[in-house]
């Protein structure tokens, strides 16, 4: 026990923060993204949706490492774009921080536009057309009307993404690397410490994800069921 | 005033409206399926037409080939949803709100429709809270609130029944009362249109079959088509056979009319409160009255008396539907004959009188 103590004591919390502050930055920028790309797609004709739909979505099915990989080609450092974003704004992608948020971002992005675009599309269309007929701007209704409307699908989305960004591995170990207290997120220190053997530290590690991961889920469950309007099952 | 004059193609349906309509409410009658509801969505700009022209007033809100489109916004069109479309987000006073152009004015003008709707005290409710009259009267004050210049009502009542129903048409009576504008009521219920529109337009398939008056359309229908959709149960196919004579084939009945049958009559309809006892039924009566009564039906109503069977009888609360075709006769379909209760006579069915006679002017030649 007191092994264990000793362990907590000296255990380095940056991969906790480093994964918190991953996950809350891709989560903002997927909802607003995502909820943005929704939009456009329910808008757009069937060819143009089935097109765009597809490629929006391809993050989420692809192994990781593909998107590691395709993510290396565009922002290495021995590529245009790279060397571009390096020499005029100084920013630099690989081996950093602002890595490990684009490949969460890139990752989870999928399940915040698929969730928005399913919540979009059961809103009923009535309420839409209604807000028309009385005069009201594309824009008003978009978020005083279909956003409320929509707003279980959009929270439920929102959490999902949260916690699929926290825990991104592949493409992120592939972008970011694993530089302890700067890119190395907890699901690269399991892997780091499994390989050396300390099978307590990533106990703890597992035990804390874990935790995190639990919470969401009861989260969500509490907030979809408590959806207006919707009647809840028991039995049948 | 209001002109629609619109093609539309969809899913396999071709639309067709031309219509015209000025002064009060005009009611479209039509089957579900018939594109009324596409009719309304069009006017409103929720849909477009492939080509036409649609203007309210003076103002030009859809022509195709000077490429106007106008915006729903911009249309001035009021719509009542089937299930109103209330915010489920918004209060009462947030919906009505909802509508109004000018911001400034946005408090003063809501808190007048909830007076004028008496929806005093339900403003901070929420749509969910509040019964299906209380949200009729929201989507009734939302859409006033919004100062229309027409106003469409797209099946307002065809998810009620009874009770509700007959007060909600009340109250909506009173509502569009003092409403200066067009009312366009599409529905396919001929009750709700009969209740409301001095004026109708039945359609089917996508076209206008018949416009007119509502006696017109009620007593006297053109066609097959809007017999049916005003409800009379009693259609046969039928064959001239003289002057002011019919065959009905599907009840092998030939019948007198008053009306001279033309070459274009294909069927023969007749309503089924229209038929009548051609000879008094079971109650005691005494005998001067049955004798005077037979006297009558020998003079000019002895035409169109026939020995009939019955073959079913269903029992509503106020009335007596039977099912009859004439004695010893082919008949392919029953004749449906509906007689009202006598309730002061207590509750005992009458006898079948065997006798009915189908009177000649009530009958209703129909066109294909």
């Amino acid at each position: 026990m007191s092994e264990w103590l000793d362990i907590l004591g000296d255990l380095d919390f940056s991969p906790l923060f480093i994964s918190l502050k991953t996950g809350v930055v891709a989560t903002a920028i997927s909802f607003f993204l995502g909820i943005f790309a929704a939009r456009k797609v329910i808008k757009a004709g069937p060819k143009v949706k089935a097109a765009v739909d597809g490629l929006l979505t391809l993050p989420m099915v692809l192994p990781p490492t593909v998107a590691g990989f395709l993510l290396l080609l565009i922002f290495s450092r021995r590529r245009p774009i790279g060397i571009f974003l390096f020499e005029n704004f100084d920013i630099k992608v690989v081996q950093s921080w602002l890595g490990c948020v684009v490949a969460a971002t890139v990752i989870a992005f999928p399940l915040m536009y698929r969730n928005a675009r399913a919540a979009f599309e059961q809103v009923d269309p009535n309420l839409v057309y209604a807000g028309r007929t009385l005069g009201m701007k594309e824009r008003e209704i978009f978020w005083r009307v279909v956003v409320p409307n929509a707003g279980p699908g959009i929270v439920s989305g929102t959490i999902l993404t949260f916690a699929r960004a926290l825990g991104e591995y592949g493409a992120t170990s592939m972008l970011a690397g694993n530089i302890p207290g700067k890119t190395g997120t907890i699901s690269q220190k399991i892997a780091m410490v499994i390989q050396d053997g300390d099978y307590v530290t990533a106990g703890i590690w597992v035990l804390i994800v874990t935790t995190i991961a639990f919470v969401i889920i009861a989260a969500m469950n509490l907030v979809s069921s408590r959806s207006k309007g919707m009647k809840q099952i028991k039995r049948w | 005033m209001i002109q629609v004059h619109i093609r539309k193609k969809f899913a396999g349906f071709c639309l067709h409206m031309d219509f015209e309509h000025e002064g009060g409410c005009l009611g479209i009658l039509g089957a579900s399926g018939s594109g009324k509801s596409m009719t309304l969505k069009c006017i409103a700009g929720i849909e477009k037409p492939d080509q036409g022209r649609i203007v309210v007033g003076d103002r030009v809100l859809f022509d195709s080939e000077k490429k106007i489109n106008l915006t729903p916004q911009q249309r001035r069109v009021g719509y009542l949803f089937q299930n109103y479309a209330l915010f489920p987000n918004m209060t009462v006073e947030e919906n009505i709100g909802a509508g109004i152009r000018e911001k400034k004015l946005r408090r003063e003008k809501t808190a007048m429709q909830i007076r004028r709707f008496q929806l005093t005290g339900l403003e901070k409710r929420y749509p969910g809270q509040l019964s299906g009259g209380q949200q009729q009267r929201v989507a009734l004050a939302r859409m006033m609130a919004n100062e229309p210049e027409v106003i469409l009502l797209d099946e307002p009542f065809s998810a009620m029944d009874g009770y509700l129903k007959e007060k909600l048409q009340h109250e909506m009576m009173e509502a569009l009362k003092d409403f200066p504008g067009d009312v366009l009521l599409v529905s396919h219920s001929r009750d709700d249109i009969y209740r409301f529109s001095p004026r109708v337009l039945a359609i089917d398939d996508g076209q206008v079959l018949q416009s007119g008056g509502i006696a017109d359309i009620f007593f006297n229908p053109l066609n097959y088509k809007v017999a049916r959709l005003t409800g009379c149960n009693n259609i046969s196919p039928a064959e001239k056979r003289g002057e002011y004579e019919i065959y009905a084939k599907d009840w092998d009945i030939t019948l007198k009319t008053a009306r001279p049958v033309t070459e274009d009559i294909r069927y023969v309809g007749l309503r089924s409160h229209d038929i009548r006892a051609a000879e008094p039924g079971n109650r005691v009566r005494n005998s001067e009255e049955v004798s005077e009564r037979e006297e009558r039906m020998a003079g000019s109503n002895s035409e169109n008396v026939f020995q009939m069977e019955l073959l079913d009888l269903v029992e509503s609360p106020f009335e007596y539907k039977y099912h009859v075709r004439a004695q010893g006769s082919g008949a392919r379909s029953p004749i449906w004959w509906k007689t009202y209760k006598n309730l002061d006579q207590g509750e005992a069915p009458e006898r079948f009188p065997q006798k009915l006679r189908i009177p000649g002017e009530k009958l209703l030649l129909l066109r294909e």
